[in-house]
């Protein structure tokens, strides 16, 4: 049993890479991609390399804020008959083999809706989960997920290079665990270079709220990785990892070694 | 330009829904991904900024007159109504409006909104391609670029309007991703849009999507529903006992029952894609099979989603194009479940039947969208003593379906 769970594993995560003086490391994994087993050792694989957390991805048929790489992983993962009840399994399993980091989960709406939002939250939180993230769930939404402050669950809101000081202003206000900044307007997926003006829109959102801000779409490389640090809180990587896997085990594993090793000062 | 009357062209200040979240009671709403949010907000300011602007309406009334043909007539079709032996009907005859269906309406509003925005370039999604057709034709007059996203079985199905499409200009994109259809068409615009968000309109063809979409498409065309309400009075003398439309998002349905909704007396009923059957599942019937069919949010909006039991969407099928599609404009699943509009379905056999008894007694090929209200027609008249009245919208003509057709009658 772990001792801090939900937010407050979340916060200790953010101040044990600060005092480290890195930005932490949160792959993105979908549960069942390429198959339900092959998923696990490659999340226990990335937790080897000092993985600070997770975001487990739940497939689904149709993921509009997804780019190829990850609509083909969501696709072969629903094939192979990958339901949100395993994705629920492989939180479970992944606590049983030791695995401590934060594991928050991604899910688009409408699963959560069908299995019910206060179901799936008691259900996450049972399985080892600390927090939901829901790229179609606008802050404005939040009371639909208020069981998750009863339940001291991360319900994460987006940010993105669009958003004007009133949006910043409510996700700021209803963001609990993080806030997950997007890097560019645009879909998952990789890219050969982060956006020119990423320091000056971090910036930007830094003068308007305190809460640990989470960078994610593009990020892909080392190179990238290493621009993490002093810039913001933490980092995700999904499309690179997810196509690294379908290669091959060692493929993820050692992709995920080279972006944590970037961020060793 | 006024209407004769002095008001607006379309006036947007009558209806209670939906709420200021976009929300119809319990359907409807904005769930996007939050770089999506501020550009809905910016749409939302401009669409009523220019429905308030007499300059603005003028211009669409001035196009819908000049340009698409409209007012569309209204016909009795007493051949149709002597066959069934009961009920007189009228076909509103959104089959002569330019680009041949209700879809140029909505297109128009929103290219000449795009252009009032300073958004050069549009995209649209298109399943019949009958919304391609008439995106790519608004823009082609406003000289805007058009992209349409189109699935690739629907490519297959719609030869005719693709070539359109590309003949006016705009770029066709196949769309290879799951069902390869509308609702796959839809997801790859949203992520277009999300990608070049600020100096991109998208131009949504249906009631439904995140507000102000359903609103907004509700009201550009709900000059279907004003014009055929004038149009029944004067040629019959009072308003009609029912109205019957096809519903795939929606939008036709919605733009002649918007006219209606409160005249509780009159019957407003929507017809689904009732497919092969709605037992085996293959159909779009989203308020007929709720084995399958439950709210759910898909696409920026919640209403009725057909869905399995994980809560993935599930493949639908209708021989047409236009109706194939897993959920349904919110405002359809408010009107449901207060119970002013009701609904039902017509299979696949029962639209190829009533679109050849259309043609042959009238000597109108509908669409095979509006073939599905056209075979409710045929079972419903008959019931229906001779003095009472069936308002229907025609919504498309059927030109475009002429070789799925004949695959099916000469195989």
């Amino acid at each position: 049993m772990r001792s801090q769970r939900g937010l407050d594993a979340i916060a200790a995560m953010f101040a044990r890479t600060e005092a480290e003086g890195r930005a932490a490391f949160l792959p993105f994994f979908p549960v069942g991609y390429p198959t339900y087993e092959d998923s696990l050792a490659a999340i226990e694989a990335m937790a080897a390399t000092g993985a600070d957390g997770f975001e487990i991805g739940i497939p689904f048929s149709d993921p509009l804020a997804d780019g190829p790489t990850i609509q083909q992983a969501s696709q072969v993962a629903l094939e192979n008959g990958t339901t949100i009840q395993h994705a629920l399994d492989a939180v479970r399993t992944l606590r049983e083999r030791g695995i401590d980091q934060p594991i928050l989960m991604f899910s688009y709406l409408n699963p959560i809706i069908n299995y019910g939002v206060e179901r799936f939250v008691l259900a996450a939180k049972a399985a080892g989960a600390d927090g939901f993230i829901i790229p179609d769930l606008p802050p404005e939404e939040a009371p639909m997920f208020a069981v998750c402050e009863q339940e001291n669950m991360a319900l994460v809101f987006f940010l993105a290079p669009t958003s004007d000081h009133s949006r910043v202003a409510l996700v700021a206000q209803r963001a609990t665990g993080f806030i997950y900044v997007l890097s560019l307007t645009g879909i998952t997926g990789e890219r050969q270079s982060l956006p020119s003006d990423l320091q000056a829109f971090i910036a930007d959102l830094r003068a308007q709220t305190d809460a640990p801000l989470v960078l994610g779409f593009g990020i892909s490389k080392p190179e990238h990785a290493r621009m993490m640090n002093g810039l913001v809180n933490g980092f995700i990587v999904g499309s690179a990892l997810v196509r690294a896997a379908g290669e091959s085990r060692a493929a993820v594993h050692d992709l995920a070694k080279s972006l944590r090793d970037a961020l060793n000062t | 330009m006024t209407t004769t009357d002095g008001n607006l062209y379309i006036d947007i200040n009558t209806a209670n829904v939906p709420d200021e979240r976009g929300y119809f009671g319990e359907f409807g709403g904005r769930f996007v991904p939050e770089t999506l949010v501020p550009a809905l907000n910016e749409l939302e300011a401009a669409y009523l900024g220019a429905m308030a602007d007499p300059e603005f309406q003028a211009e669409l009334a001035n196009l819908q007159s000049t340009y698409v043909g409209r007012e569309t007539p209204l016909t009795h079709a007493k051949r149709l109504s002597e066959m069934l032996g009961g009920a007189q009907i009228y076909l509103k005859r959104e089959d002569l409006a330019h680009t041949g269906a209700h879809k140029i309406n909505n297109a128009l509003g929103q290219a000449l909104l795009a252009k009032r925005m300073g958004k050069q370039r549009v995209i649209a999604e298109t399943g019949a391609g009958q919304h391609g057709v008439a995106s790519a034709t608004a823009a082609a007059l406003l000289g805007l670029d058009c992209h349409v996203y189109m699935g690739s079985t629907d490519i297959k199905r719609q030869q005719p309007n693709v070539f359109r499409m590309r003949l006016l200009g705009s770029e066709v994109i196949a769309v290879e991703s799951g069902s390869k259809t509308l609702k796959d068409a839809i997801n790859e615009a949203i992520r277009d849009w999300v990608t070049n968000v600020r100096d991109t309109f998208y131009l949504l063809g249906s009631a439904l999507g995140p507000h102000p979409y359903p609103r907004m498409v509700r009201d550009f065309q709900s000059i279907i529903g004003h014009e055929a309400r004038r149009q029944i009075v004067a040629q019959a003398g009072r308003l009609p006992d029912v109205c019957i439309a096809c519903v795939g998002g929606g939008s036709n349905a919605i733009g002649l029952f918007h006219a209606f909704r409160d005249d509780e007396q009159i019957d407003l009923i929507g017809v689904e894609a009732g497919g092969r059957g709605i037992i085996g599942g293959e159909h779009a019937a989203r308020f007929a099979d709720l084995d399958v069919s439950r709210p759910g949010v898909l696409q920026g909006t919640r209403s009725y989603v057909m869905q399995t039991s994980d809560g993935n969407i599930m493949n639908t099928h209708s021989i047409s194009a236009g109706l194939d599609y897993a959920s349904v404009g919110p405002e359809h699943a408010y009107l449901r479940q207060m119970e002013r509009a009701h609904y039902t379905y017509a299979t696949d056999s029962e639209t190829l039947s009533a679109f050849q008894t259309l043609s042959q007694t009238e000597g109108i090929i509908p669409a095979l969208e509006s073939a599905h209200a056209i075979a409710e027609v045929i079972k419903r008249a008959p019931t229906m003593p001779p003095d009472s009245i069936i308002l229907v919208n025609l919504s498309g003509r059927g030109d475009k379906d002429l070789d799925t057709v004949m695959e099916v009658l000469n195989p």
